[in-house]
């Protein structure tokens, strides 16, 4: 390992490049199929059954169990300023704005993106994807392109389930467990998340997130070696890579939508 | 095209994410409140606004009557020029005032309207002229500063007087 020849430095920096470069073409190939997900929808269908409703009891049960914890730590906190009431404020802005889509999507990332680029990566092993190329079928339009709009489509959803979730233990805990009065709740709420400012943020930034997740699940996927060996460090990729990027990404949202 | 049973599920997970979604926008985000209660327009100048902002609720009696439409300022009077949107059903007197209020300590503000005793009631357009300023906290612990200066040279004088001997 002589890392700091000149001629390995210059044979990393060539790789890396052109792995962005090829990343960087697939996403604009997948961006400009549209059309062809509108038309093959059964496809796209069955990719959002696949996606999302096998995505469900994770997202609600997590969702319910963030609001129930989200219950009970506000009101310790609250309480000590005497306003217990605005806990349902809290619990609601803290999920519609961050917590909803960041967590949905990192559950997404490991539910649904390790399964997309194992999927994947297997048909590339199993030399599926070169038949299809063989076939004059294009892989990227029949394989990749209903698994991108389906994840696109499913997120926001899953992020919106979540939240609505979440918001619904924070009442289960705040309301029936410690006795936080129900009017103030919802009207602490309705006073105080906008609909677009919050809510509708919170879906921007959901859907970003899809589209990103989603993508990084099928590039590697469809750079996986094919062996054994390079689905499952694939799908090790995957999953860091989709978590670290929805995090960065959302810091950068963030910053620009609620800048005060 | 295809049917198969995916589509029953693939339904009913759009059907649950769209709940949710409507859950949220109508009762967390209170798309409700812009209702489509008829109202008419009644014009207000404060001296000074204080956090009120457009949407803000006006209540009368802790009822809710309408909404805080616009918020300007007037550089001919230098005052805020703000618009209601009473709602229809409601009808107040001419003389009506307007105070501006807070829910709770920590709350938000919003308009409180008290009936005067005109026999004309208010009409689209018109303009309340006995209004309530919000309480500014610089300027009550100023005043609460300026009393307390007034008072303190007597007790100090006393204190004084009886320290020298």
């Amino acid at each position: 390992m002589s890392w700091y020849q000149p001629k390995d430095i210059g044979f990393a920096v060539r790789g890396h490049l052109d792995a962005m470069g090829f990343a960087a073409r697939l996403f604009g190939r997948l961006l400009a199929t549209p059309g062809y997900a509108l038309r093959r929808n059964v496809l796209v269908r069955d990719q959002i059954h696949f996606l999302g409703n096998y995505s469900l009891p994770i997202i609600t049960v997590a969702g319910l169990f963030v609001g129930f914890v989200f219950g009970l730590q506000g009101y310790y906190v609250l309480k000590r300023y005497g306003s217990a009431e605005s806990l349902g404020l809290m619990v609601c802005l803290s999920l519609l704005r961050e917590l909803g889509p960041v967590v949905s999507a990192l559950l997404f990332a490991g539910r649904a993106g390790t399964s997309l680029t194992a999927e994947i990566g297997l048909m590339k092993a199993g030399e599926q994807i070169s038949v299809m190329e063989m076939m004059a079928v294009d892989p990227i339009q029949r394989v990749l392109a209903p698994r991108f709009w389906a994840g696109v489509i499913t997120m926001p959803l899953l992020a919106a389930m979540f939240s609505a979730t979440g918001v619904i233990g924070g009442w289960v805990v705040g309301v029936l467990m410690i006795g936080v009065d129900g009017g103030a709740f919802w009207s602490q709420i309705q006073g105080g998340v906008d609909v677009w400012q919050d809510l509708g943020n919170g879906v921007v930034k959901s859907l970003v997130f899809g589209v990103a997740v989603t993508f990084i699940a099928l590039l590697q996927g469809y750079n996986a070696q094919a062996t054994p060996e390079g689905v499952a460090k694939a799908t090790t990729r995957t999953v860091v890579m989709a978590s670290l990027t929805v995090l960065g990404l959302d810091f950068i949202l963030t910053a620009m939508m609620f800048t005060i | 095209m295809q049917r198969s049973k995916n589509d029953v599920w693939v339904g009913l997970f759009v059907l649950i994410g769209a709940v949710a979604i409507l859950f949220l926008a109508l009762q967390s985000a209170n798309l409700l409140s812009l209702s489509f209660q008829k109202s008419y327009p009644v014009l207000a100048k404060f001296d000074n606004i204080g956090g009120l902002k457009p949407k803000a609720a006006v209540k009368s009696a802790g009822v809710v009557v309408g909404r805080v439409e616009d918020i300007v300022f007037d550089d001919k009077s230098f005052q805020a020029l703000v618009t209601l949107a009473l709602e229809t059903r409601y009808a107040f007197p001419k003389d009506s005032s307007l105070k501006i209020l807070t829910s709770g300590l920590l709350g938000d503000q919003y308009l409180g309207i008290e009936a005067g005793a005109d026999d004309k009631n208010l009409a689209a357009g018109d303009v309340i002229s006995s209004t309530q300023s919000a309480v500014v906290l610089e300027n009550l612990i100023s005043q609460f500063l300026y009393s307390k200066a007034a008072e303190v040279p007597a007790p100090a004088e006393n204190g004084a007087s009886k320290g020298k001997p």
